[in-house]
């Protein structure tokens, strides 16, 4: 198992490099200047070529993605060009808040999404497994950030029940796990539960259904054991897949939390990137994108190596 | 002696004979989908929704550009205005059947793009094999330690705002996808006996791969592609409704939504609208997908 994790491991590092390396050249293909946030439209000629030297853009790309690399892997991500903080500690500030919004989704996506997939799988072409998988078609198809605003409209808008923007009370950055907190937490995190619901869904019902077809189903039952014991089985068997497309779901709610935040300004990274590309912030752009990017492939490494360890069938070697 | 059933056939025949072979499988397909119910009621809602959107200027509606003052935000039903109007006073009938030419294509059109550079790189991948597909291969792994959304917007973003941009930054965002759908099936049938009586024949690797594997390739990546309209549409008004793809005062579906926001506690009925359009184009091409798979999937 040890020499598995570590093979694995290994085999992330050049995924790692190729993402900063893509992450480095987004700013590369940028049209015009990469100062243009800070640069007065009235700057000299020489002020220009200082900055330029002052934030390092005036050498050779693969020099200065050595330079960028070497700083990133120090904890150094620069410093903001809108604000003049250090990125990283901008993006780990915002991505606490992504990371509540997506436990909080996956919390409500996952329990659903494996009670009706599960259920739907178990009474196969019956109206239960219809009406299920109907919930799950709308849940992959519907535009998020349009339920988000349908939401609004009604609980916010019309019932007057929640709050339709922020993460709290007063605009206060600091996030607890109270009700006067968890008011704002309600329509986001439910916007974010949707897909992952739908996607969990569809896989475990045809997981489940594929289950309940083999050979080895028929001789539990023929050996008289009662349907609940039939169905811990079933559960043991989709287990390493389900599992894996959580992950991954777990994944897709931290990375693609953008258009959700924007819909309900709650202040998490998604939202950090939106201001980013609007101010033409690159450093912060760059850095945030990276952050996110590197926690989908550490997530993505967990996911595996707590797949091998549950599922005896994946080969260990 | 017994005359072969062969002999009696004449060369037009004979050569007419392997075509409708092929044409009675899609014959076949055709005729499952045509069956199912759920996938035709689809196909028609989506063909009302493209055609009105290719006729619109015949259809007399009102200037979708043309606003007023007067008669801004009014709601659904009110008399000359079905759908009531925007936050600029436009007609929003007018807007969203307008908006759907744009939506549409911005939507559909990074998923054909990718069709087609994604079924000839995972081809070339899968038939080659060796260092090349270790090459290709690999490179579409770094695009999958992205979460889809967000490599669309960081490339929109990077890029900077535009439809065209826009439609680039989501054809980067499928190709690798539907390479790897290509890869692994073209990798399925290339050691089949026909590939290698093809080889054994004389024929070329782009011979064998035009005639030979594309057409048992293309089914699987078809509807794998088809499935992927449902996420493009999504993603692509998305981008307009953050303000990186359309620019105003384009009819365009996310847009819409984006401009109509601050008009959720005037009109919110209206400002949902845009929002219904692109659910019901998503979930069409969802159930259409679901319902061609299984029309493919003739074994059963």
């Amino acid at each position: 198992m040890l020499l598995y994790i570590i093979r694995r491991i290994i085999y992330v590092i050049p995924i790692v490099i190729s993402v900063a390396l893509v992450c480095f050249l987004l700013v590369h293909i940028t049209p015009g200047d990469p100062l243009v946030a800070v640069l007065p439209a009235d700057a000299s000629q020489e002020l220009a070529a200082q900055l330029r030297a002052a934030y390092g853009f005036d050498r050779p790309l693969p020099v200065q993605f050595g330079l960028w690399l070497w700083r990133a892997l120090n904890g150094d991500l620069g410093n903001s060009i809108a604000t003049g903080r250090p990125v990283l500690s901008e993006v780990l500030r915002a991505v606490g808040n992504t990371v509540t919004l997506a436990i909080a989704a996956a919390m409500i996506g996952f329990t659903l999404g494996l009670l009706l997939g599960l259920i739907a799988g178990y009474f196969r072409d019956t109206w239960i497994d219809k009406t299920a998988t109907s919930f799950a078609i709308a849940g992959v198809s519907v535009p998020h950030y349009w339920l988000g605003m349908v939401l609004v409209i009604i609980f916010s808008v019309e019932l007057n029940w929640l709050p339709a923007v922020g993460a709290g009370p007063g605009g206060s950055g600091a996030w607890s796990w109270d009700w006067a907190h968890i008011r704002f937490l309600v329509l986001p995190a439910i916007t974010t539960a949707v897909i992952p619901m739908g996607i969990i869904t569809r896989t475990v019902r045809a997981l489940t259904g594929d289950i309940l077809s083999q050979d080895f189903v028929e001789a539990l039952r023929a050996k008289g054991l009662r349907e609940t014991d039939v169905f811990r089985h079933v559960i043991k068997n989709a287990a390493p897949t389900a599992l894996a497309v959580m992950g991954l779901q777990l994944g897709y709610m931290l990375g693609g939390s953008i258009l959700i935040e924007t819909v309900f300004s709650w202040p998490g990274s998604g939202l950090l990137l939106n201001s980013a590309i609007f101010q033409r912030d690159l450093p912060l752009l760059q850095g945030t994108i990276l952050v996110l990017a590197l926690f989908f492939v550490a997530l993505n490494l967990l996911v595996d190596i707590a797949q091998a360890a549950i599922d005896p069938r994946i080969k260990r070697a | 002696m017994t005359v072969s059933p062969v002999g009696t056939l004449s060369d037009e025949q004979l050569q007419a004979a392997p075509a409708t072979k092929a044409r009675g499988y899609w014959a076949t397909v055709g005729r499952r989908l045509l069956r199912d119910k759920v996938s035709m009621a689809c196909a028609v809602i989506l063909l009302a929704i493209f055609l009105s959107a290719l006729v619109a200027p015949w259809l007399g509606l009102a200037d979708p550009y043309q606003g007023s003052m007067i008669r801004r935000l009014k709601h659904i039903g009110t008399a000359g205005y079905p759908l009531g109007t925007d936050e600029l006073g436009r007609d929003m009938l007018a807007r969203l059947v307008y908006g759907g030419r744009l939506s549409l294509v911005i939507g559909i059109l990074p998923v054909i793009l990718a069709f087609g550079i994604g079924t000839m790189l995972g081809l070339i991948a899968g038939y080659v094999g060796g260092k090349l597909n270790t090459a290709i291969m690999r490179t579409v792994d770094v695009f999958y330690a992205f979460p889809s959304v967000l490599l669309a917007i960081a490339i929109s973003g990077a890029l900077g705002a535009g439809i065209v941009n826009s439609i680039v930054s989501l054809t980067i965002v499928f190709v690798p996808q539907i390479t790897r759908v290509a890869e692994s099936v073209t990798t399925g049938v290339r050691n089949m006996d026909f590939v290698e009586a093809a080889r054994a024949s004389g024929a070329g690797p782009f011979t064998i791969m035009r005639v030979h594997m594309l057409g048992n390739v293309l089914g699987p990546i078809f509807v794998y592609a088809t499935g992927l309209i449902s996420v493009s549409m999504i993603l692509a008004a998305g981008l307009s409704f953050l303000g990186l793809g359309t620019k105003p005062p384009e009819p365009e579906w996310g847009l819409m939504l984006n401009t109509l926001r601050t008009a959720i506690y005037v009109n919110p009925w209206v400002a949902a609208l845009p929002g219904a359009m692109i659910f019901a184009v998503s979930i069409g091409f969802n159930l259409l997908s679901d319902g061609l798979r299984s029309a493919m999937d003739i074994r059963n």
